[in-house]
């Protein structure tokens, strides 16, 4: 029985999931869940995450949320059909991985996604206006997490070494949406997060799963 | 050599790693780095941990920060002594890690506001923005109320038995409870109540208290 995600395309979390199912070549089902009706907060939904929140993720009798969470669970599920994105074997090496996934989830994921908010989701869902203030400022808080990034792709390839991890991956979906924009210049200026970047786009499991979302 | 941890006892981060660190019968050394003094933003400890936070962590050569993936390092590295920390299938692991990133993302981001506002700020003098205390009350409440939700189903957050889940609660609720007068919170969710007086009790917690508060550098189990 093929696995099951209830989520929505412009969700990033949603996509972080779609892109670990898409490098593991594992045959899944989206199952849309629809923001619009409130069907995030409807009793059906709620039962699989408890926060209203997308995603969840059906595989038989288990229930999960928590993007991160569900993209492990997933990578250990395929581990013989895809790249080895945990590191697992190693205790050191999988501990570079959780580092940096706690960088993105910490420090760059709170300041990318209030420049996504503003500039993404306000415009296209809500007809609204971004307010610039706060965007500079994000702006300005990324710049600041990209400077670590920037130094610390100088010294490896990827940022838990020299392998490419689910910690790089865990990045693409705000990502994506933001060098559509302006902020393009915050990752342009940096060339070592720069070439990370056009790796992490170049993989043919990013092209898949992010056709077809506005960027803008 | 033994491990070392850098930071403040006080702080919360610091006190997550020590508390897995004595769950698993593993001895440190504290190395206290002066937060008041901004230590942490000096170049010398940035070239150690580029985002200059507490903790950080050397294991002989292997250096580490971010208390999370440390504790997720000890727990696998020890996974042969003391409590199971990590689950012991791969879908107890799953509910594992589901609930690590329930609390770094929607418990410990309201509880340290409060913290921050309640009790850091006032007892260095500065007035702390009630306002803002009071909006990260009515969230962490309302987070409270899935896990009495949960609670009343399994013993512990992702399952039946004590995990890195639990775990890594309990240094910012134990502020929560003790410092900024919020025990009030758990009274009308039993179950939760009933988890926070269980793990706060644990004897390995109890012994990282007793170090904090002895202003020792050298825990042997």
């Amino acid at each position: 029985m093929a696995v099951k995600v209830y989520g929505a395309a412009m969700s990033t979390a949603t996509v972080r999931v779609l892109l670990c199912l898409e490098e593991m070549g594992a045959e899944y089902e989206l199952v849309p869940i629809d923001f619009s009706t409130g069907e995030h907060k409807s009793p059906p939904h709620v039962a699989r995450n408890p926060f209203g929140q997308v995603p969840a993720f059906e595989d038989g009798d288990l229930m999960l949320f928590e993007s991160r969470a569900i993209s492990r669970y997933v990578l250990r599920k395929y581990k013989a059909s895809g790249p080895d994105l945990l590191r697992e074997g190693s205790l050191e090496e999988s501990a570079m991985v959780d580092v940096w996934l706690e960088v993105e989830a910490q420090q760059y994921d709170k300041a990318i996604s209030a420049i996504y908010i503003e500039t993404v989701i306000k415009p296209v869902f809500f007809g609204g206006v971004p307010d610039e203030k706060v965007v500079a400022e994000s702006a300005e808080k990324l710049g600041k997490v990209l400077d670590v990034y920037e130094a610390r792709l100088s010294k490896s390839k990827y940022l838990a070494g020299d392998f490419l991890s689910f910690a790089d991956l865990s990045h693409i979906p705000y990502t994506h949406h933001i060098v559509a924009g302006p902020q393009a210049s915050l990752f342009e200026s940096r060339p070592h997060v720069k070439a990370w970047w056009e790796s992490l786009a170049s993989r043919p499991a990013y092209k898949k799963v992010t056709t077809g979302t506005p960027t803008s | 050599m033994a491990v070392k941890v850098y930071g403040k006892p006080q702080a919360v981060c610091p006190q997550r790693v020590m508390h897995c660190l004595v769950e698993k019968g593993v001895p440190f050394e504290f190395v206290l780095v002066d937060i008041d003094a901004m230590e942490h933003k000096r170049p010398e400890y940035m070239e150690k941990h580029p985002f200059g936070q507490v903790p950080f962590i050397a294991d002989g050569d292997f250096e580490l920060f971010e208390s999370r993936a440390i504790v997720r390092y000890f727990a696998a590295k020890y996974a042969d002594r003391g409590p199971n920390l990590l689950g012991r299938t791969a879908e107890e692991r799953a509910k594992v890690e589901q609930w690590l990133d329930v609390e770094a993302i929607s418990y410990s981001p309201c509880a340290f506001t409060i913290v921050f506002n309640l009790f850091l700020l006032p007892i260095r003098g500065l007035p702390g923005n009630k306002g803002e205390a009071v909006a990260a009350m009515e969230k962490l409440d309302k987070v409270l109320e899935v896990y009495e939700k949960q609670l009343s189903r399994t013993k512990y957050l992702a399952g039946d038995e004590f995990t890195l889940a639990d775990l890594t609660h309990i240094p910012v609720t134990r502020y929560i409870v003790e410092h900024c007068g919020l025990a009030y919170l758990l009274d009308d969710k039993p179950h939760a109540k009933a988890w926070w007086e269980d793990v706060s009790r644990r004897p390995a917690w109890k012994k990282v208290m007793s170090f904090v508060a002895s202003g020792a550098s050298f825990y042997a189990p």
